[in-house]
């Protein structure tokens, strides 16, 4: 037999061989393999897919809650910073209102009070003017007694008169 | 490593001292290197040993057919000396013989066709038995277990066929690559397992034989040309951008390109398994040459090492065989944009 010349029996059931071989591991052997290949290479994808997908919905989630949790803070916060100003607020319009209405009373005392000092200040020089009267008609009384005091206080009038 | 390689040298010599050394204890030079050359050619039947006198052979089917005298079954040893196991003339069947050099004649000069069970023929069948049982019971497992993760022999396939579909088939064909990975993949696992039974001991020469080889390259050929598509057409008889006068250079290569791609293959397969054996066999035969303790002490350590290289060109010539057909099938198929 030679080395570098084919010989024809040996083509023929290599060919044969091979094509049988070829033929059988197509159907039964290399399909079922690389379709089982491919529907594990897709599962797998799919599957990472489907994880990295429930990931990022679980972030969305995440972020969500986040942000309702945020927005109830700040609601919150609102409701207590509204309620802390009425309350401020209502305690300074009593201040205020209590403060007005102290000074109005203390104004109208001041009115009352004004009023009492004048009637008691008229009273007063009412009662000296009186007085005064009473003392002077005394005086005068005691004074003109006698005709010599009249005669000299109108001697004393007439002396007045004449020097102007 | 260097003791577990020692150990494998005392292992591997001790199996060749079983093997061979009683056949070629005696003789002349010639017949000292003469089992090299026997081992790499076909033979019309399968000899694995000779201790002393007895030859342990497998004979196998002579299948001849003429168009006069039909189909004809014999075996080898109906051509052969039944003592020394020689072809030769005297021991002819009918109007065949096989001579000394075992070249099946007809007598009378009329044709004939050889469609013998040769020992590459019988080791063709062998591979193709432990391949097909290897792959089909890979295969069972998906049938059973769908996409669950590989066990057993289809954890071993598995990486290999994934290899060649995306770096092998996917990188060099394209988006079409699909249909040609069963191809590829039988390609790839009958030469890769032909290359590594060859390599057993006593076991034929089936993927360093030109016949092989030869039809390995032809399909590959066939299946390039049919898939051919109108670019690669074209790039044979019209190759674009060329000038008119110089087609007539540039056609006449180009056609001639068709052919000697496969050509390459056929003959790249054909002599790297063959050279591998041949000097596996030399290292051997040095012992028997230089009948020396030292030289053979020698030549195991260099043929172990040499066995060990050869597994990595068993692989490398299927990878390499695999891989050009797929860039060819490439070359075949591909859809170029600009032109």
């Amino acid at each position: 037999m030679d080395l570098i010349i084919p010989s024809s029996g040996l083509i023929f059931w290599q060919l044969i061989g091979f094509l049988a071989l070829l033929f059988i591991l197509v159907k039964f052997a290399w399909k079922p393999i690389l379709s089982a290949l491919e529907e594990r290479e897709t599962s797998i994808e799919n599957a990472l897919k489907a994880a990295e997908q429930a990931k990022a919905e679980m972030a969305n989630l995440k972020a969500e809650n986040e942000k309702l949790l945020q927005e109830a803070r700040i609601e919150r916060d609102n409701i207590l910073k509204t309620a802390n100003d009425a309350a401020a607020k209502m305690i300074e319009d009593a201040k205020q209102a209590a403060a007005t209405e102290g000074a109005k009373m203390i104004e109208s005392a001041k009115g009352v009070i004004e009023n009492e000092k004048k009637a008691a200040l008229t009273e007063v020089k009412n009662q000296v003017a009186q007085l005064t009267l009473e003392v002077t008609e005394k005086l005068l009384r005691k004074n003109l007694a006698t005709d010599a005091a009249q005669k000299a206080l109108v001697d004393d009038m007439v002396k007045d008169i004449n020097l102007n | 490593m260097f003791r577990k390689f020692l150990c494998l040298s005392v292992l591997f010599s001790a199996l060749l001292l079983t093997f061979s050394t009683p056949t070629f204890a005696s003789g002349d030079e010639e017949d000292k290197t003469s089992f090299i050359m026997h081992h790499i050619k076909d033979s019309y039947e399968w000899h694995f040993t000779t201790l002393g006198h007895t030859h342990v052979t497998l004979p196998l089917p002579v299948i001849l057919y003429s168009s006069d005298r039909g189909l004809e079954f014999f075996m080898s040893s109906d051509f052969q000396d039944h003592e020394t196991h020689r072809f030769g003339e005297a021991h002819g069947q009918g109007v065949y013989y096989i001579d000394a050099h075992e070249h099946l004649h007809r007598a009378d000069g009329g044709s004939f066709v050889d469609l013998s069970i040769t020992k590459n023929v019988a080791m063709l069948f062998l591979v193709v038995i432990v391949m097909g049982f290897l792959v089909i019971s890979a295969s069972s497992h998906y049938k059973k277990n769908g996409v669950k993760a590989p066990k057993g022999v289809a954890s071993f396939l598995e990486p290999i066929v994934i290899f060649v579909r995306d770096e092998i088939a996917y990188k060099s064909i394209g988006p079409k690559y699909k249909k040609f990975v069963p191809y590829l993949l039988t390609l790839f696992f009958f030469i890769w397992i032909g290359n590594l039974m060859g390599l057993l001991p006593g076991a034929a020469n089936l993927t360093g034989n030109i016949a092989v080889t030869a039809t390995l390259a032809v399909l590959t050929f066939i299946i390039v040309n049919v898939n051919g598509n109108k670019e690669y057409w074209k790039h044979v008889f019209m190759t674009p951008g060329v000038p008119v006068p110089l087609l007539l250079v540039i056609v006449p290569v180009e056609i001639i390109g068709l052919f000697t791609k496969p050509f390459a293959l056929m003959v790249r397969l054909f002599v790297a398994i063959t050279a591998g054996h041949i000097v596996i066999l030399a290292f051997i035969a040095l012992v028997f040459i230089f009948e020396s303790y030292a030289i053979g002490v020698v030549s195991t350590l260099m043929v172990t090492f040499l066995n060990v290289i050869e597994l990595l060109v068993a692989t490398i010539q299927a990878y390499v065989f695999t891989l050009f057909t797929a860039m060819y099938i490439g070359g075949a198929v591909a859809e170029h944009e600009h032109h």
